[in-house]
Order: C-alpha cells, then sequence, then structure tokens
C-alpha cells in the first residue's frame, strides 16, 4: 500500500503540490485526474524520488520512501511509466525487460519474457526487436511490462493511453484491471474519463496542486466543483 | 619462421604501441559506453607512468609491483573524478575532465618527482611484446567478462537514459564512478606499460593530444564498441608507416579520415558488422 501524507513539493517560489493525502490500495486501481498542470505527474515524480518534498511523507507499507534516492525508491518496489515513453530504445524487447527487472537478484527467463508481454496485451510483440522500431501503443504497452518486470507493489501510470486510438485505449482496461487483480496497488493519471470510469475503483482530483474533490468515478463526475476546475462549462463530457 | 622474425626485428616498437594504444582505446571505450564523454585517458595514463616510473627508479620496486600500484592509483584518481565531475554530462564533462588533464600534465612539469618538463629516463624496458599482448589480452577478458553482468546492463542503460535507469533501479552515480575508474585502471596499465616500453616519459607524453588520438580511434572504431575501439587504434597506429610519404601532412590526413568515418559510417567501424538493436543477456 502507498500512502501520501500532506506532500508538499515547490519550485521555486511555487507551490506544485500542497498537502496531498491519498492511499493506493494492493489490488485496486486510483485515478489521478485533473488539468494540464494540476501537479499529477509532479506527484509521480515526488513518490518516486525525482522531486524532493518540501512537506509531508510517503510511505511504501511500512516503509518511509521519502528522501529515498529514485534508484532505491524503485527496489523498494515502486514502478513507473512515463507521460512521454522513455524505453531504452536501441536495446531490443527483451533487454528492456531485463532493465525493468535490474532490482530482482534472478535472472529473467524466457517464460517470464512471454509472461510479461502477455500481460501487457503485446504477447505477438518479437523479444528480440529493437524497442524503438515497435508501434506507438506497442512502445506504450512495452513500458508497462518492463515496469511488470519489476515485480513491484505499486505501479504508477502516467497517462498511459496519450496517442493511443480509442480502440487500443479500450483494450487498456482490461490490463489495469488484470494488474490490480495481481495483488498491485496501481495509480492510473489520465485525461481519458471514459478509461478512468472503466478502470479506476477511486479518482482523486488534482487542481493547481491541491486535491479538489475524491471518491467513486461517477460520484467525482457529477462533483461540480470538478466539472468546473476541469472542463469549464462542458460537464457533460464527464458525465 | 626467419621473415617473421626479420618482420618482427623491424617493427617491434610499431608491434608494441599497437598493444599499447588498443589498451587505451579501450579504457575510453569503457567510460563512452556508460555515456561519459569523460576524456582523462591521457591523465590516467600519464599518473599511471610517474606512479610506476617513480617507483621504479627511486624506490627500486620490481617492475611488475609498479605496474599493480600504478594501475590503483589510476583507479583511485579516477573514482575520485567522478565526484566534483558527477553533475556534468556529454561536452560539459569533456571541459571539465580535459581541464583535469591538463592540471595533470602542469604538475607533472613542475615536480622535482617527476623530472619537470624534462621527464624521466633510464627506465627498465621490461614492458615487452609479450607483456603488453598479456596485459591486452586480460583487459579484453576482463571487460569480456563484465560484458556478462549486470553491471554491463547498467552500463547500457545509463548510456540510453540516466532518468529512466534510475527508474528501474540503477544507482547511476555508482555506474559512472565504476565506470571512470575502471577506465582509469585501464589506461594506468597502459601509461605504465608505456613507461617501461619507452624508458623516457616526460609531460607531453600524456597531454591534450594524446587524448585527442585517444577519443579519433574510439569515434573510427566506433564508441560503444570494444573490438571497434581496438580496431580504430591498431588501424591509425599503422597507418603512419603505410602513408610515410604523407608524414608532413600527417594530422591532416587522420583529420581527413576521422571526417569521413563521421560523414559516411558515423557509427564507425562497428556499426558495418553491428546492426539491429543492443542486445544484453544477463
Amino acid at each position: 500500500m502507498l500512502t501520501l501524507e500532506n506532500v508538499g513539493v515547490r519550485y521555486g517560489g511555487v507551490d506544485a503540490l500542497r498537502d496531498v493525502s491519498l492511499v493506493v490500495e494492493r489490488g485496486r486501481v486510483l485515478g489521478l485526474i485533473g488539468p494540464n498542470g494540476a501537479g499529477k505527474t509532479t506527484l509521480v515524480n515526488a513518490t518516486t524520488g525525482l522531486a524532493p518534498l518540501a512537506s509531508g511523507s510517503v510511505r511504501l507499507d511500512d516503509l518511509r520512501i521519502d528522501g529515498l534516492p529514485a534508484h532505491r525508491i524503485a527496489r523498494a518496489g515502486v514502478a513507473r511509466t512515463y507521460q512521454n515513453i522513455r524505453l531504452f530504445g536501441a536495446l531490443d524487447v527483451h533487454a528492456n525487460l531485463a532493465a525493468g527487472a535490474f532490482a530482482r537478484p534472478q535472472r529473467l527467463h524466457d517464460d517470464e519474457i512471454r509472461s510479461l508481454l502477455e500481460r501487457a496485451g503485446i504477447a505477438n510483440v518479437d523479444p528480440a526487436a529493437q524497442a524503438s522500431s515497435l508501434a506507438y501503443g506497442d512502445q506504450r504497452r512495452l513500458e508497462i511490462a518492463r515496469a511488470l518486470a519489476a515485480a513491484p507493489s505499486v505501479l504508477m501510470l502516467d497517462e498511459p493511453a496519450a496517442g493511443m486510438n480509442p480502440s487500443e485505449t479500450v483494450r487498456l482496461v482490461d490490463t489495469f484491471r488484470a494488474i490490480a487483480a495481481s495483488g498491485i496497488a496501481v495509480l492510473l493519471i489520465e485525461h481519458d474519463m471514459t478509461l478512468v470510469r472503466a478502470a479506476c475503483d477511486a479518482v482523486v482530483v488534482l487542481n493547481f496542486g491541491e486535491v479538489i474533490a475524491r471518491g467513486t468515478p461517477s460520484d467525482v463526475a457529477r462533483d461540480p466543483v470538478v466539472v468546473e476546475a476541469y472542463l469549464g462549462t462542458g460537464a457533460e463530457a464527464l458525465a | 619462421m626467419n621473415a617473421l622474425a626479420d618482420f618482427y626485428a623491424r617493427h617491434s616498437q610499431l608491434i608494441d604501441q599497437i598493444g599499447i594504444n588498443a589498451v587505451l582505446a579501450l579504457s575510453l571505450s569503457v567510460s563512452l559506453q556508460a555515456g561519459q564523454l569523460a576524456l582523462a585517458q591521457a591523465a590516467f595514463m600519464g599518473i599511471a607512468a610517474y606512479v610506476s616510473a617513480i617507483l621504479t627508479l627511486n624506490y627500486h620496486w620490481p617492475t611488475a609491483a609498479t605496474i599493480l600500484v600504478a594501475v590503483i592509483a589510476a583507479a583511485v584518481v579516477g573514482a575520485a573524478l567522478a565526484y566534483p565531475v558527477r553533475r556534468l554530462r556529454g561536452v560539459f564533462l569533456a571541459i571539465a575532465t580535459i581541464g583535469f588533464g591538463e592540471i595533470v600534465r602542469v604538475i607533472a612539469n613542475n615536480l622535482g618527482v617527476t623530472g619537470g618538463a624534462e621527464g624521466m629516463s633510464g627506465l627498465p624496458q621490461d614492458a615487452n611484446t609479450l607483456a603488453i599482448y598479456a596485459s591486452l589480452a586480460v583487459v579484453a577478458l576482463v571487460l569480456f567478462l563484465l560484458s556478462r553482468t549486470k553491471f554491463a546492463l547498467a552500463v547500457a542503460l545509463v548510456r540510453e537514459d540516466e532518468h529512466a535507469a534510475r527508474g528501474v533501479g540503477v544507482d547511476v552515480g555508482t555506474v559512472r564512478t565504476l565506470s571512470l575508474a575502471l577506465g582509469g585502471a585501464i589506461a594506468g596499465l597502459a601509461g605504465a606499460l608505456y613507461a617501461h616500453s619507452s624508458a623516457f616519459i616526460t609531460p607531453n607524453d600524456f597531454g591534450f593530444e594524446r587524448m585527442e588520438q585517444i577519443l579519433v580511434w574510439c569515434v573510427i572504431g566506433g564508441v560503444t564498441s570494444p573490438v571497434g575501439a581496438v580496431l580504430g587504434a591498431a588501424g591509425l597506429s599503422v597507418l603512419p608507416e603505410l602513408i610515410r610519404f604523407l608524414a608532413d601532412y600527417r594530422e591532416i590526413t587522420n583529420g581527413i579520415i576521422l571526417l569521413l568515418v563521421i560523414v559516411f559510417v558515423p557509427g564507425g567501424l562497428a556499426s558495418l558488422w553491428r546492426r539491429g538493436p543492443v542486445r544484453v543477456r544477463v
């Protein structure tokens, strides 16, 4: 279980995050939504050690992980994907998955490679293919497979559907639900409300670095504060 | 057999030089494979050469022991250098490490124990062809064995994307430090061999010109390929002998070759046989 308590992040004189608290439980998918610049990626960066906390704490089960260097947080069991794909492009698919399993003591076997690709929904991808040569959607899914290779207890997905077409996005729902069902706590940052509603058990809404709402996807979608902050007057888009 | 002996007698110096240059090229290749344009190999080489020379001439240590201590000294300096340059990347790292090389050269130029600008002479020429190529083989073997470890994967990940490497649990700082230390150790080995091969060293043997040569070997061979680096070093070491009629234009010739490689084979010679994605199996 990942627990953020009163987390604050400051860039210069600007509060990128202020008093953000949330819990991501094992076996569940928590959605994190909000307008551009709300602080969603900053929250992931703060959790994974890439942005220093100005206040608050981050715990992975009983282990306090804020203040640890990024590689130690990863080794503790927090895996992530990136808003802009950050595969090891010159390496082949196999090596990318081995990279994901870097912190694990045992070698990644071929059957695990196949299993990881299958879990990410790209069972048809050749492990010997160069990562950067894959289709865009497959690269997104390979990044998920790489994160899963770490056998994480928490998986943070930063806009995994960005750039995907609607049919690819729909298929992601099953992928995320299956990942959560395997006992992983999943935090999903996403703009696509169709995906959020289908995949998430609960949603936290950020705006200007603060939590403005939380609840089930349908409750949040009806919250007038969220509608105003997220979409201005276009309330029907969340409905 | 006589022809071979005759060939060796005529070219033994060049053959030894090729071996030492190949070791040097491997030392820079280690840093380049970790994505670090750290250009301090000539300095590491010089430090080790002087350590070995001082221990030999002033303290009368056996040559093998001086080489061992020299290699350790160069490795320690490499590891220590990693700290002040830990936040530098690309051209900034290159400039800082070139600056470090100049500091080493100037210090050697002004210290009494190093013989100042006149350098040190009278070293026993114990680094014969067999010792040099045995050293090259040991370095190649160590690098081959390392290529089968997680360290090789970490090096490749740091080269590709430091940010993402951290995200999968790679301690980037340690990888950078170890690669500089390893590169320093290998360059140090080359330096100690050089000192005990040429019998005479001066600070200018380890200046920017030497560093530039090493970089050119690696660029021509392929910056992430140890085999390419060795071929680049061997090729450019032999080339001046093959084109003696252009001796007056040696630097220009080297420059033209470098440009041709960059333009037509940007991945270096290694890219001629190495196609497709990088495969790391650990």
